[in-house]
């Protein structure tokens, strides 16, 4: 029997570096194993004790795999309909400036069903933080196609690949929303990688702290795998994603400050 | 010279043997059980116990952060 007690002189509670933040609730995560879901939601709740935010953050949780995002963050969050994140997101901190407002939303839901709310929440300029978790399909419901799809990729209704000629281009819509003057903040991070969590942990907090200059949204996207719909087990797929999304879709920082990065 | 030594303790139970933690350790500290938990899923754990330093990568990564990591001074 393999027993997980660790080395008894060094588990001590003064010896402590990491455990689970108490903003993430005890309820096992309903996530395939590996899938970056997971991950983004410690990291957001990470920040949240951090900023000691937890009574002042309002979550609005997407249609998608993260649908059940409400039961696993400890904090108060609001289900809106698919797609419908950014409007939902907009009444609430419209209604209510000084708390810290968010959505979690997956491609599906921010770049297809969504999209119209996403473009004009972000063109207006609504002072709330936008996370995008591209897998570059649906996850939840088996596999589709996605806008965010690449070329050639196979899903369940592009299994010979997407055919750009006949279902279109892949769409980036984090490149397309930092083009509008209400984005204050536009990224992309990834979550597989010690180093790659711990920048997008930056992210997000930035994204977080953003919220209390009043000068625009913040959308970071998390580029992420979803093991189960690509057929590949959690590390195939994380090394698919360097290999494939990586070169779409380059983690770094497009917009700072109002300004995109590389233009004066 | 001050060195870090480590452990880390995995709650077995919520693992879900993504393997993700296992690439993610340095060292090369952690494995997967051959037998499994109560999910059916090959759990991590210290197979090198002596290697960990502390160093929280392996928690970091975890998807469902069922890692808890302790570190402390030695002197070598
Ligand atoms: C109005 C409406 N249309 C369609 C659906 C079916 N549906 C559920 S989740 C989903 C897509 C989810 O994909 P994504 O947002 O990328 O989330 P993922 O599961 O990949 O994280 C769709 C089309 C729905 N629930 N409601
Ligand atoms: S189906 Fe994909 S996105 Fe959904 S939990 Fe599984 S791996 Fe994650
Ligand atoms: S990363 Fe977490 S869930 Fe995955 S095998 Fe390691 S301890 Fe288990
Ligand atoms: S704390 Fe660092 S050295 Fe120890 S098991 Fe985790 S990744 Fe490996
Ligand atoms: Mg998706």
């Amino acid at each position: 029997m393999v027993e997980n007690t660790g080395i008894s002189d060094i588990v001590k509670d003064e010896n402590l570096v990491y455990q689970k933040t108490k903003v993430l609730t005890d309820k096992v995560m309903h996530y395939c194993p590996g899938c970056g879901h997971g991950t983004a939601h410690r990291l957001i709740a990470e920040v949240i004790e951090e900023m000691d935010i937890q009574a002042g953050t309002i979550g609005v949780t997407p249609v998608g795999c993260a649908v059940l995002m409400y039961n696993y963050l400890d904090i108060d969050m609001q289900e809106a309909a698919h797609g419908r994140a950014p409007a939902v997101a907009t009444a609430i901190k419209r209604l209510m400036p000084d708390k810290y407002v968010f959505t979690y939303q997956g491609d599906g839901d921010l770049a297809a069903i969504g999209t119209a709310e996403t473009i004009h929440a972000c063109n207006r300029g609504e002072n709330i933080a936008v996370f995008f978790i591209n897998n570059g399909i649906y996850g939840m419901t088996g596999g589709q196609m996605a806008p965010t799809t690449l070329s050639g990729m196979k899903s369940s209704t592009s299994p010979y690949g997407r055919d750009v000629q006949m279902m279109g281009n892949p769409l980036k819509m984090t490149e397309l929303v930092a083009q509008l003057p209400g984005t204050w903040y536009v990224t992309r991070q990834a979550v597989h990688t010690p180093a790659s969590v711990r920048k997008a942990k930056k992210a997000i907090r930035q994204a977080f702290e953003n919220q209390k200059l009043k000068k625009g949204l913040s959308l970071v996207e998390i580029v992420s795998n979803c093991n189960s719909g690509w057929k590949m087990s959690p590390v195939e797929a994380n090394k698919w994603m360097v290999e494939n999304m990586f070169p779409f879709y380059p983690p770094g920082d497009i917009k700072l400050e109002g300004k995109m990065v590389g233009k004066e | 010279m001050a060195k870090s030594k480590g452990s880390i303790i995995v709650d077995k139970e919520r693992c879900k043997g993504c393997e993700i933690c296992v690439l993610a350790c340095p060292t090369g500290v952690i494995s997967l059980a051959r037998e499994v938990n109560s999910k059916g899923y090959h759990f991590a754990y210290m197979e090198n116990p002596e290697a960990c330093t502390g160093c929280t990568n392996c928690a970091v990564v975890c998807p469902d952060g069922v890692i808890t990591v302790y570190r402390k001074k030695v002197n070598a």
